[in-house]
C-alpha cells in the first residue's frame, strides 16, 4: 500500500514535469525570474549614495568655500550648482536638489579667527534613502576640507586634530557594504516565493480548467497523492532553479561570495518550499479561474515579499506587524537564508528557525490538504 | 459556380456573396476558396461537424472577423470596406457560437436587453416597449429579473435571440444556436424564427448547426467539410442527389472518398440477456447544491453488458448523475450501487472496475499519446510486463499507433476521442461511463466510435452508460432515460418510448414528455411570437438610430454594464476596494528607511568610569537597544553570527587611562554587513555618537564648549523634521497603488471580454472604439477615486500623516492621475489576450518603473540617461511629486501646476494609442 502510494506520487509528479515543460509562459517566467530579474535587481538599483544633486549658496566666495564646493565629486555627487539664497525654497520645493549648502558671508574670516562659523545644510527629507546616507557624507566632506585647509594655515591657533579617542568601524561579512550582495540573494528568495505559489497554483487550476482533475479522481488515487505530486514536482523545479541561480548568477556573474554551506541553504529551501507550494494550492482552491487566482496572488505575495525582512529590516516595522509576520515562514526563511549565506552560520545556529518553518509548514500543508479534499468534493 | 452580378451601391438580389474566400489560422486552413451566393429573404443552413469552417464563414459575413483573402459582400458591399461595414453593422445581428457567448452572465435578462438597446441608440421608451414585446414573444417575460447565468440553455438562447432582434436586423446570423438545448426549447426556438420571418419576410437568416435533422427545415443548405463547400441546395435536392434518406447519410455520401473509406453502416447486434446481478443500480438519487436541485430522485437499473443512454439538454443533470455514480460526488439522498456494492468515493478497489470519460474528452493535452496511455496504465497499476502489450493492443485496435509521439492537443478531434476511450478502458473496466463522448465529432468518426462501443458491449460484456444530446445516437442504445431539469421522464428502449407516445420519432416523443413535464412545473407562458412587431406596425418613435460618430448613449451603455458586472464579481470587487486597504500598510511599513530598535552589545575590556561613560552615550540613543554585555571575542562573533545583535562595540583595555593621557585609544565597532543599507546607517549613527562623546569629553577636559571641529554644521531636515520614513513613504505609496490597482483592474476588465467572448459586441454593433474605451474606463476612474479617498483617509487617520498643503490640488492631481493610469491599463489590454497575461503584464509594466524611477527610491534629480527619460514618461513620478508635495512639503497649486499639466497630457496621448491598437474586428 505504502509503496503503491509512493509510486503514484512519483508517476503523477513526472506528469507534472512534462506539463510544466510544455507551458512556455511559465518556463519563460522561471528563467527570467532566476536570471535576469536577479541580475537587474542587483546591478540596476543600489542603496548607495549615487549621483546626488547638490546646490551651494556660497555667500563668501573665499578659497575655503570654493575648496568645499570642489570636494563634491562623482559618482557620489553631481557637480554642485551655485544658487542664490532667495531661490533656495523654490529649488527645494520643486525637488531639483536633495542637498543645499549655505555658506555664510565672512565664513573664511570667522574660521581663521576661531569664531566657529556655521554652515547650513538643507536636506530634502522626503528623499529618505539618499538624505539619510548623504547627510553623513556631506558633513564628513565639509569637516575634512576644513580640517585639512586649516592644517596648512599656521595662523589658526586652535587647530587640534588629535581627538580623545578614535573609532574603527568594520562591516562584518560584507566589508564594503556592497548592496548588490544583499539584493541578489534576497531576490532569489523572492523568486522562490513567487514562483512556487504560481507554479503549484497554476498546476491545479490547469487541471481544473482542462477537466483532467476529475479524471484523476476516478482513478485509484486519493487527493493527498495528487497534491503531494504537485508539491514535489514543482518544488523540485524551483529548488534546482534557485541553486543554479545561486551558483551561476549570484556567485559567478555577480561575484557575490557565498561563504555559507549551500547544502544547508538547500535544506532550508526544501522546508520552505513545502509551505510555499502548499500555499499555492490553497489559493487555487479559493478561486475559480486563473484571473481570480492572479488577483489573490498579488494580495498575498506582496505582503510576504515586503514584510518578511528581505526588503526592510524587521525591527523597523511596528511591533504588532513584526509579531504577525512571525507566523509567516517567509520571515524565518529570510532570516536563516541570510545567516547561512552571508554569515556562514551552521545548523547549530539555524536549527530553531528550521524547526519553526517545519512546524508552520506542516500545519499549513495539512490545512491545505484538507481544503483541497473539500474543494474537490464540492466540485461540480 | 458564381455568376457575377455587381451592383455595389444598390441592393442586389443577394444578401451575401463570398467570392474565392480563404481563411487560415496559422497553418490551419479554415476556409479554402469558398464561393457562395445567398439570396435575400431566405433561411440558409450551414451543416457539418466542428472545425470545418462554418463559424469562420459566418464571422466573416457578419463582419466580426477581418477577412484575409477573397471578397466578402454583405448587404451589397465589401466587408473589408470600413465605410460600408459601419453603415451596415446596424442592419446585421450576429449570435456567436456557445450558449450565451455574447451575453453578460451577471446581468439580468432586462439588463442585457437594455444594454443592447442602448448600443443601437434606442431611447428609454422604445427600449421598454421592445423589451416587453420581445420577452412576451419568447416567453421570457416572467423572468426578466433573473441573471443570464442562471437561465437554462434554452432560455439563454432565447435571450440571445432577443438581443439580436432588438434592432430589427436585415440579416440574422446564428452560429449553432441550439447545440445542447433540449428538444422542446429547440422546437420553440425555430417556431419563433419562423414567426419572425413571417412578419419580416425580407430578413435573411443564416444558421450553422451540427444537428442534421434540424437542417431539413431550412430553405437552403450548405454542406461544408474541411474548409470546402461539399454541396448546396435544398434538403430535398441534396437527398435526391445522393440517393440517401437522411441528411446524415447524405453528408457521409458527399464526403471525399478517402474520408469515407472504412465507413459502413453501423449495425448493432442484439444483446443476449443474462440473469446476473445488475451492473448499476440507482435508487432515488438526489443531488442538491444549496437550494438548487440538480438531480431529483433518479432511479434506474442497468444490466451487465447493456448500453444505456441518458438523453437530455445541457445542464439537465446528466453529468451530475454520472459523477455520483463514479463517486466524484456524494449523493445528497438515495443510493447508487455498482455490482451490488454501494458507491463510495473512498473505495479505491471499485475504481479499478470503472472507466470514465469526462465531457470534452479531457486528456493531458501537453503529453503525447504514448505518454497518456502509459501514465494511465501505471496509475491503474497494471503489472509492468503487461503495460507494453496492452498499449500495443489498444493502439492497434483504436488506430492510435501512428500518432504515438504526437501531442494530444494537436490530434484531430476524432483521434482524440479514440485516445480518450483507450485511456478510459486501459485497465479493462467492467463498467464504462461516458459523458457526451461524441459532441462535435464528424459522423464518420462517430460511427467508428460506436463500433468500438458495440464491440466492448457485445463481445466483452462491458456495461456502458453514455450521455448524449443527439437523438440519433440515443436510438442506438439498448435503453435510454429521457432527462429534463434533474428528473428522469421515462426509461425504456427507444422504440418503446416512441411507440408509447404514439409518435413517429424519438424527438417528438421527447417533446411530448417535455410538454407534459413543463405543465406540472412552473407555468412558463407559451411563447407568443406574434408579439414581434413587423415594420408596418412599428410606432413612430421607434426611429432607427442615425449613424453618429459619437453617441453618449452607447458610451453610457458600456459604463453602466461594466459597473454592474464589477459590483457582482466578489473577487474583483474585493481587490478593487480592499486591495488598497491591504496593500497600503504593506508598502507603508514595508518600504521604510527608518533604521531603529537596533540591537547591540558591548565588550568592555576596560571596565572603568570612562568606558562606562562611553557606553552610556550609546544606550541613550533612541536608535539602539542594548543587549546583555559580551564576554569574549568568541561571544562577539557568535552573537553577530546568529543575528542576535547587529552591532558590537569593543572597548580596549586601558581605554580610560589612554584617554586621560591623550593617547587616543581605538574603539572597535563591528557592524553586521548583511543588510548594507542598515549597516551604513548604523555606521552613521555610531560616528555621530562617537563625535558627541568627543565633544563632551573635550568640554569636560577644557571646561569650555568648544567643538572638536572649528565650524558648526547646522543640518535642517526640511519638510520632515523628524526624518521619519512614513511622511515621505505614505504619500508615495498612495501614488504607487493608485497606479497599480486601477490599471490592473482596467486591463483585466477589457481582456475579460476577449476571453469570455462578449468582445464580439464591439465587433458587430455600431459602438465605436472611442465609446467602448471611454465607456469601460469611466467606472474604473470612479473606482480609482474611491480608492484614493480610502487611502487618503488611511494616511490621515491611521498613519497620522497630516495633509499640510493644498487638498484641492491633490484631488485634481489624483483625478488626472487615475484617468492616466486607467488609460494605461486600457493600452495594455489592447495587446494582451488573456486575463492572466494582462494581470501580470500590467503589474510588471506599472510597478517596476514606478518603484525604481518615480522618485520613491532615488530622487528624480539624481537620475540620468534612460531612467531619467523614463521618469518623465511614466505618470507616477508626476503624481508622486504632487502627493508628496501636498502631504509633506506643504505645497499648493502655485508650485505644482507644471506637474498637473504634465499629468493632463497622458489622457489624450494614451487614448489615441489605445484607439490605434484596439481592433474593431477580430483578426
Amino acid at each position: 500500500m505504502f509503496s503503491r502510494r509512493i509510486g503514484n506520487i512519483y508517476r503523477l509528479g513526472i506528469k507534472e514535469l512534462y506539463s510544466l515543460r510544455r507551458d512556455v509562459v511559465l518556463m519563460a517566467l522561471i528563467v527570467w525570474a532566476f536570471s535576469f530579474a536577479i541580475y537587474n535587481a542587483a546591478t540596476g538599483f543600489s542603496h548607495d549614495l549615487n549621483n546626488a544633486s547638490i546646490a551651494i549658496s556660497d555667500q563668501d566666495g573665499s578659497a575655503i568655500s570654493l575648496r568645499i564646493r570642489d570636494a563634491f565629486l562623482p559618482p557620489f555627487f553631481q557637480t554642485p550648482v551655485q544658487i542664490a539664497e532667495r531661490d533656495l525654497d523654490a529649488a527645494m520645493n520643486s525637488g531639483a536638489f536633495t542637498f543645499v549648502l549655505v555658506i555664510p558671508p565672512r565664513f573664511e574670516r570667522d574660521l581663521i579667527g576661531g569664531r566657529n562659523p556655521e554652515v547650513q545644510l538643507n536636506i530634502d527629507a522626503t528623499a529618505m534613502m539618499q538624505a539619510g546616507i548623504g547627510q553623513g557624507y556631506v558633513s564628513n566632506i565639509i569637516a575634512q576640507e576644513v580640517s585639512s585647509w586649516l592644517g596648512g594655515k599656521s595662523a589658526y591657533a586652535g587647530a587640534n586634530t588629535d581627538s580623545a579617542a578614535q573609532i574603527v568601524t568594520r562591516y562584518a561579512y560584507n566589508q564594503n557594504a556592497t548592496s548588490s550582495w544583499f539584493t541578489a540573494t534576497m531576490e532569489i528568495i523572492n523568486a522562490i516565493t513567487m514562483l512556487s505559489i504560481i507554479l503549484s497554483g497554476a498546476a491545479l487550476i490547469r487541471e481544473r480548467e482542462h477537466g483532467t482533475i476529475e479524471h484523476l479522481l476516478v482513478m485509484p488515487l486519493d487527493p493527498f497523492e495528487i497534491m503531494m505530486a504537485k508539491v514535489w514536482a514543482n518544488g523540485l523545479v524551483i529548488l534546482i532553479a534557485s541553486m543554479l541561480s545561486l551558483i551561476f548568477v549570484v556567485q559567478l556573474v555577480l561575484g557575490v561570495p557565498v561563504i555559507g554551506s549551500k547544502l544547508l541553504f538547500m535544506a532550508g529551501t526544501v522546508l520552505y518550499l513545502f509551505f510555499a507550494t502548499a500555499l499555492g494550492i490553497f489559493l487555487a482552491t479559493m478561486t475559480r479561474s486563473m484571473p481570480q487566482f492572479g488577483l489573490l496572488f498579488i494580495l498575498v505575495v506582496l505582503p510576504l515579499r515586503m514584510l518578511s525582512g528581505g526588503t526592510t529590516p524587521l525591527e523597523s516595522m511596528p511591533e504588532t506587524l513584526q509579531n504577525i509576520m512571525q507566523i509567516a515562514p517567509s520571515t524565518h526563511f529570510v532570516k536563516y537564508a541570510q545567516a547561512i549565506l552571508f554569515r556562514g552560520a551552521g545548523i547549530d545556529v539555524v536549527w530553531p528557525e528550521f524547526l519553526l518553518v517545519f512546524v508552520i509548514a506542516s500545519a499549513f500543508f495539512a490545512f491545505s490538504a484538507m481544503r483541497f479534499r473539500k474543494s474537490i468534493a464540492q466540485m461540480r | 459556380m458564381a455568376g457575377v452580378v455587381a451592383h455595389p451601391d444598390h441592393g442586389t438580389d443577394f444578401a451575401v456573396r463570398l467570392r474565392d474566400v480563404c481563411h487560415r489560422y496559422g497553418k490551419v486552413t479554415a476556409l479554402d476558396h469558398i464561393h457562395l451566393e445567398i439570396p435575400t429573404g431566405q433561411t440558409v443552413g450551414f451543416i457539418g461537424p466542428d472545425g470545418v469552417g462554418k463559424s469562420s464563414a459566418l464571422a466573416l459575413i457578419s463582419g466580426a472577423r477581418k477577412g484575409q483573402d477573397g471578397l466578402v459582400e454583405t448587404l451589397g458591399g465589401s466587408m473589408s470596406d470600413s465605410a460600408h461595414r459601419n453603415a451596415v453593422l446596424p442592419r446585421i445581428a450576429y449570435m456567436p457560437q456557445g450558449l450565451g457567448k455574447n451575453l453578460y452572465m451577471d446581468l439580468t435578462i432586462r439588463e442585457n436587453l437594455d444594454f443592447f438597446g442602448r448600443l443601437f441608440g434606442q431611447g428609454k421608451r422604445e427600449r421598454n416597449e421592445r423589451i416587453a414585446s420581445l420577452t412576451r414573444a419568447t416567453g421570457l417575460a416572467p423572468f426578466t429579473e433573473r441573471p443570464a447565468g442562471k437561465l437554462s440553455g434554452g432560455m439563454k438562447q432565447k435571450l440571445g435571440l432577443c438581443c439580436a432582434l432588438i434592432h430589427d436586423p436585415d440579416i440574422l446570423i446564428l452560429d449553432e444556436p441550439t447545440t445542447g438545448v433540449d428538444p422542446l426549447s429547440r422546437r420553440q426556438f425555430w417556431l419563433l424564427i419562423d414567426a419572425i420571418r413571417e412578419t419580416r419576410s425580407e430578413m435573411t437568416v443564416l444558421v450553422a448547426t451540427a444537428y442534421m435533422d434540424e437542417a431539413a427545415r431550412f430553405d437552403h443548405l450548405i454542406a461544408m467539410n474541411d474548409g470546402k463547400v461539399l454541396a448546396t441546395g435544398s434538403a430535398d435536392e441534396i437527398l435526391s442527389r445522393t440517393g440517401t434518406e437522411s441528411l446524415e447519410a447524405a453528408f457521409i455520401a458527399l464526403l471525399p472518398e478517402e474520408e469515407r473509406s472504412g465507413h459502413h453502416e453501423l449495425i448493432i447486434p442484439p444483446r443476449t440477456e443474462n440473469g446476473d446481478i445488475p451492473a448499476i443500480v440507482a435508487e432515488n438519487l438526489t443531488q442538491r447544491f444549496g437550494n438548487f436541485t440538480a438531480v431529483d430522485n433518479v432511479s434506474f437499473r442497468i444490466e451487465k453488458g447493456e448500453i444505456f443512454g441518458f438523453l437530455g439538454s445541457n445542464g439537465c443533470g446528466k453529468t451530475t448523475t454520472m459523477k455520483m455514480l463514479t463517486g466524484l460526488l456524494a449523493a445528497t439522498e438515495g443510493t447508487a450501487e455498482l455490482f451490488g456494492k454501494p458507491v463510495d468515493g473512498q473505495d479505491i478497489e471499485l475504481r479499478r472496475r470503472v472507466g470514465y470519460m469526462s465531457q470534452a474528452f479531457s486528456l493531458y493535452s501537453e503529453l503525447t499519446v504514448l505518454q497518456n496511455l502509459e501514465l494511465h496504465a501505471r496509475l491503474f497499476h497494471l503489472p509492468d510486463d503487461q503495460i507494453k502489450p496492452r498499449i500495443a493492443e489498444l493502439s492497434d485496435r483504436f488506430g492510435l499507433s501512428e500518432y504515438h509521439d504526437d501531442l494530444s492537443e494537436r490530434l484531430p478531434l476524432g483521434v482524440r476521442q479514440r485516445l480518450s476511450l483507450a485511456v478510459a478502458i486501459i485497465h479493462d473496466p467492467e463498467i464504462l461511463i461516458l459523458d457526451e463522448p461524441t459532441s462535435g465529432v464528424d459522423p464518420v468518426a462517430r460511427d467508428g466510435f460506436w463500433e468500438l462501443l458495440v464491440e466492448l458491449s457485445r463481445k466483452q460484456g462491458v456495461t456502458i452508460f453514455i450521455s448524449t444530446h443527439f437523438m440519433n445516437e440515443a436510438e442506438r442504445c439498448d435503453r435510454i432515460s429521457l432527462m429534463h431539469a434533474g428528473k428522469v421522464l421515462i426509461s425504456d428502449t427507444p422504440d418503446a418510448i416512441t411507440r408509447g407516445r404514439g409518435c413517429a420519432t424519438l424527438e417528438e416523443a421527447f417533446i411530448s414528455y417535455l410538454v407534459e413535464a413543463s405543465g406540472e412545473q412552473e407555468s412558463a407562458p407559451e411563447p407568443d411570437p406574434d408579439q414581434i412587431a413587423g415594420d408596418d406596425i412599428q410606432p413612430d418613435h421607434w426611429k432607427p438610430a442615425k449613424a453618429s460618430i459619437f453617441s453618449p448613449r452607447r458610451l453610457w451603455a458600456y459604463s453602466l454594464r461594466e459597473t454592474m458586472e464589477l459590483i457582482r464579481d466578489p473577487i474583483r470587487l474585493m481587490f478593487a476596494l480592499i486591495g488598497t486597504a491591504i496593500l497600503m500598510p504593506v508598502f507603508g511599513y514595508g518600504i521604510t528607511f527608518d533604521v531603529e530598535n537596533l540591537t547591540y552589545a558591548v565588550l568592555d575590556r576596560d571596565q572603568t568610569p570612562e568606558s562606562r561613560t562611553y557606553i552610556e552615550n550609546l544606550s541613550g540613543s533612541r536608535y539602539f537597544e542594548e543587549q546583555p554585555a559580551l564576554i569574549s571575542n568568541n561571544d562577539l562573533e557568535a552573537r553577530l553570527l546568529s543575528g542576535d545583535i547587529s552591532l558590537a562595540i569593543e572597548i580596549p583595555p586601558g581605554f580610560g587611562r589612554d584617554v586621560g593621557r591623550g593617547a587616543s585609544p581605538e574603539i572597535g565597532a563591528f557592524i553586521d554587513g548583511t543588510m548594507p543599507f542598515r549597516a551604513e546607517t548604523i555606521h552613521g549613527y555610531v560616528e555621530g555618537i562617537h563625535q558627541r562623546y568627543l565633544a563632551e569629553s573635550a568640554r569636560r577636559a577644557q571646561g569650555s564648549a568648544s567643538s572638536p571641529l572649528p565650524i558648526r554644521i547646522e543640518t535642517r531636515y526640511r519638510y520632515n523634521q523628524d526624518f521619519k520614513s512614513i511622511y515621505a513613504m505614505v504619500p508615495s505609496v498612495i501614488a504607487l497603488l493608485l497606479m497599480f490597482i486601477p490599471a490592473v483592474l482596467m486591463a483585466v476588465g477589457v481582456v475579460r471580454e476577449k476571453e469570455l467572448g462578449s468582445i464580439t459586441n464591439l465587433y458587430v454593433t455600431p459602438v465605436s472604439k472611442l465609446e467602448f474605451l471611454l465607456g469601460k474606463q469611466l467606472p474604473y476612474i470612479g473606482l480609482g477615486l474611491i480608492n484614493f479617498v480610502l487611502m487618503t483617509a488611511m494616511a490621515l487617520f491611521w498613519f497620522e500623516v497630516p495633509l499640510r498643503g493644498n487638498g484641492l490640488t491633490l484631488l485634481v492631481g489624483a483625478t488626472l492621475f487615475v484617468i492616466a493610469t486607467t488609460g494605461l491599463g486600457l493600452l495594455i489590454s489592447s495587446f494582451t489576450s488573456t486575463q492572466i497575461a494582462a494581470l501580470f503584464g500590467t503589474a510588471i509594466i506599472t510597478m517596476v518603473p514606478s518603484v525604481m524611477f518615480s522618485g520613491m527610491m532615488q530622487p528624480i534629480s539624481s537620475l540620468e540617461g534612460a531612467p531619467a527619460v523614463l521618469s518623465t514618461i511614466i505618470p507616477t513620478s508626476h503624481f508622486m511629486s504632487i502627493s508628496v508635495g501636498t502631504f509633506t512639503k506643504a505645497l499648493g497649486f502655485a508650485e505644482l501646476y507644471p506637474e498637473l499639466i504634465k499629468l493632463a497630457i497622458f489622457f489624450p496621448a494614451l487614448s489615441v494609442i489605445s484607439m490605434l491598437l484596439l481592433k474593431k474586428q477580430e483578426v
